[in-house]
């Protein structure tokens, strides 16, 4: 076996053995999950204790208008509103969780309608309450009018127009696109590998500043070269990041599925759909079934395999970009507190990506999306935000040539002041010492 | 013949010279000491042997040819400044050094197991390099160096972190390599095991040689004339020039010095006219005499 191989291998083992990756590793996909399951899950049980609304109506009008339902009881009371007030506050056990009060006809005064409660009204109650009464006065004024057949009238001129994104692809069929999801994929994978260059860059300079303190560098470069020292280790930790990255990508996919087919049986998709209802009042009659074949049919308008490979592509090419410049600083400090100072300049620009892509996401095709996916310490992140909106062929090839041009270029200096930094003991390097050994 | 030959050998680092036109000869199948005090250029020294820096002139030839990479493998390296990877195991470790070294794995393994043996360690085989204590992780160190049976070993400081008993098993140890075969240089502070093992050596000082050598011719061509004699009964030194006198049960110890032109014989003949000599014997300087009166200014 070649020395690099056998580094890449003990770089490559002793991480993916550790404890903490593994953990790491097998807990986060089963975060993803939880944070999709638990709330709706949440949702489905927390409806269970019934929740009694006393109305005190003045006008008497809206008896027969607000029905109970297995959330709420409406209890009418033919009490002065004072007069319940001081009873409520009299009692430590509350026997209702919150007064409704209707002081005014409300087609005549909309905002005659009042709740109390000792505790802030959840937003599922009052859009309920709002619905009904807002139903039953549009249905008073519709019959005031006094104009036969009116109601179905409106009904029928109500429509629920919804803007179907249609994308011509290059042989000019139609794909059924959507941009809200395109956003949803690039943002995604912009962030995936805008924290595996900051954690595994981070890796990849620890891991050196170790071996320099350890000063286990002094028996390794007898045996092999810094360079072989260096690239071995940027690229067992590369194969430790697909790796977790490989891990992730299976683990989420299986436990989503377990988790559909646990919970697919409590969980049906009306349950979705009202929790999506609560904020948009209107209702739209879709069913469950045609809107996950809806979203079937979106994530078929992506080339998948293309956005999976240049996501590849690009990971790895904007990690060596960084690793190596990562594995430099770490050369030329004596501690891992020290790296700090030197790690900011390079950490600036991947920050400074991530806000470039989010901005990018609004406008894919505008300059700064352009020349952020040019520039290569910017290109991995903000590239994947434009990819599934379809970018030129000539710019994904132009961009990753530049990419593929500067690793080299970051490598080859890299190395040069690895070669001489991890030799230095006792000095602390400023940036124009770094500069200088480069001329060794 | 010589086995290293290293040849007017210059470094210049940015802002120092490290190097000086350095040139030693080490003759094969011995023990060399590199001596000098910190900062002198040692390690660079030593770093241009390894194939680590390049010299900016001059001229390194091992057995004859000049050195290349490749020729690393057939050196032996255990460094003043050694680590090991504080999580791994030991065995592990040992096997991953020698591989890098070019051992294949079964050899590696082979080779393990008897040095393991050798100093009884083989119980640690799965301990994590933390658990051991600094002197353990030497001996470690002091296998992985010597496992692939290079031609050249080169020792820095081997003995920092032993007691006295280990310091003498890894002394017989550097000596029975030296007589497998193998030419050692070795550098260190401690003047007395200097003496102890090195054949020849070489004293660097800021960058450039100032003594160079075999210790016994060394340490002659720094003696003084000096004498200890001891005898049972005082002596008239008013013809000598005396540096020391002590009396201990019955016994006087003199130091004393002759003039450079009187021969040995002649010198004991007048003790012996006056009382009964029991020894007589030239005292030399020690390395570490020698060492500060070269350096210091």
């Amino acid at each position: 076996m070649s020395k690099i191989a056998l580094i890449i291998r003990r770089e490559y083992t002793t991480r993916v053995m550790k404890k903490s990756f593994l953990l790491l590793t097998f807990l986060t996909p089963l975060l993803f999950a939880g944070m999709i399951v638990v709330p709706l899950w949440l949702s489905n049980i927390k409806d269970n204790v019934v929740k009694h609304i006393v109305v005190v109506d003045r006008t008497h009008l809206y008896n027969s208008v607000l029905k109970n339902n297995e959330t709420y009881n409406f209890d009418f009371v033919d009490k002065p509103f004072e007069k319940v007030k001081t009873e409520n506050l009299k009692k430590d056990e509350k026997d209702f969780t919150a007064l409704l009060l209707i002081s005014d006809d409300l087609s005549r005064n909309p905002k005659a309608a009042t709740l109390y409660s000792d505790k802030q009204v959840n937003l599922e109650l009052k859009t309920y309450i709002a619905g009904l009464l807002n139903k039953y006065v549009e249905q008073q004024k519709l019959s005031a009018y006094n104009i036969p057949h009116l109601k179905e009238m409106v009904d029928n001129s109500r429509t629920d127009i919804d803007i179907e994104t249609i994308k011509w692809s290059d042989n000019g069929q139609d794909k059924e696109g959507s941009s809200e999801l395109a956003l949803a994929i690039g943002m995604i994978s912009a962030f995936v590998i805008y924290m595996f260059i900051i954690i595994y860059g981070a890796q990849v300079m620890s891991g050196v500043v170790q071996e320099k303190t350890n000063r286990i560098v002094e028996v390794m470069i007898s045996s092999v070269k810094p360079f072989q020292l260096m690239m071995g280790k940027i690229i067992g930790i590369a194969l430790v990041g697909l790796t977790q990255f490989a891990l992730w990508v299976i683990l989420t996919f299986v436990i989503a599925f377990v988790a559909g087919k646990i919970i697919g049986s409590g969980v049906d998709i009306s349950t979705l759909q009202q929790v999506n209802q609560l904020g948009m009042q209107t209702a739209v009659p879709t069913s469950g079934g045609n809107q996950l074949q809806q979203i079937f049919n979106l994530l078929h308008g992506f080339n998948f395999m293309e956005i999976i490979s240049l996501f590849v592509v690009y990971f790895l090419g904007g990690y060596l970009l960084y690793a190596s410049l990562f594995a430099a600083v770490g050369s030329a400090v004596d501690s891992e507190t020290d790296t700090q100072q030197f790690s900011l300049p390079l950490t600036l620009p991947i920050i400074f990506a991530i806000y470039a892509a989010i901005y990018s996401a609004q406008n894919p095709d505008g300059p700064l999306a352009f020349w952020c996916s040019m520039i290569p310490f910017t290109s991995p992140i903000v590239m994947m935000v434009r990819l599934p909106f379809d970018v030129p062929i000539w710019q994904i090839l132009l961009s990753l040539i530049i990419l593929m041009l500067s690793f080299i270029a970051t490598t080859w200096m890299a190395g040069k002041i690895y070669r001489t930094g991890i030799l230095m003991y006792g000095k602390k390097a400023s940036w124009k010492e770094l500069l200088k050994w480069l001329r060794y | 013949m010589h086995f290293l030959e290293i040849e007017n050998v210059v470094k210049q680092f940015a802002g120092h010279r490290a190097l000086d036109g350095v040139s030693l000869n080490v003759p094969e199948n011995s023990v060399y000491g590199l001596l000098g005090p910190n900062g002198a250029g040692k390690t660079t020294l030593i770093r241009i042997i390894n194939y680590i820096t390049a010299p900016d002139s001059g001229q390194v030839r091992l057995n004859g040819k000049r050195l290349m990479a490749e020729d690393v493998r057939h050196i032996g390296y255990l460094p003043e400044e050694r680590g090991l990877y504080k999580k791994m195991k030991v065995g592990e470790q040992a096997l991953y050094l020698a591989q890098l070294k070019g051992l294949s794995k079964q050899d590696a393994r082979k080779a393990l197991k008897f040095w393991f043996e050798k100093f009884e360690i083989q119980s640690w085989w799965n301990k994590k390099v933390e658990e051991l204590s600094k002197g353990m992780a030497q001996k470690v160190q002091f296998i992985t160096t010597v496992l692939h049976e290079p031609k050249l070993l080169i020792f820095d400081e081997p003995f920092s972190g032993f007691d006295p008993v280990n310091t003498d098993l890894l002394k017989s140890e550097i000596l029975g390599l030296r007589d497998k075969g193998a030419t050692i240089i070795f550098s260190t502070h401690n003047m007395e095991t200097v003496e102890d093992l090195c054949e020849n050596i070489s004293l660097i000082h800021q960058a450039k040689v100032v003594l160079q050598g075999k210790v016994t011719e060394i340490r002659a061509s720094f003696a003084t004339h000096q004498y200890r004699i001891c005898s049972s009964d005082p002596i008239n030194t008013e013809s000598f020039e005396l540096i020391r006198l002590v009396q201990k049960n019955g016994i006087y110890e003199y130091n004393l010095r002759k003039s450079d032109s009187e021969q040995n014989n002649d010198f004991l003949k007048k003790l012996m006219l006056q009382t009964e000599i029991i020894s007589f014997s030239e005292v030399l300087p020690s390395m570490n005499d020698i060492f500060i009166k070269t350096v210091k200014p």
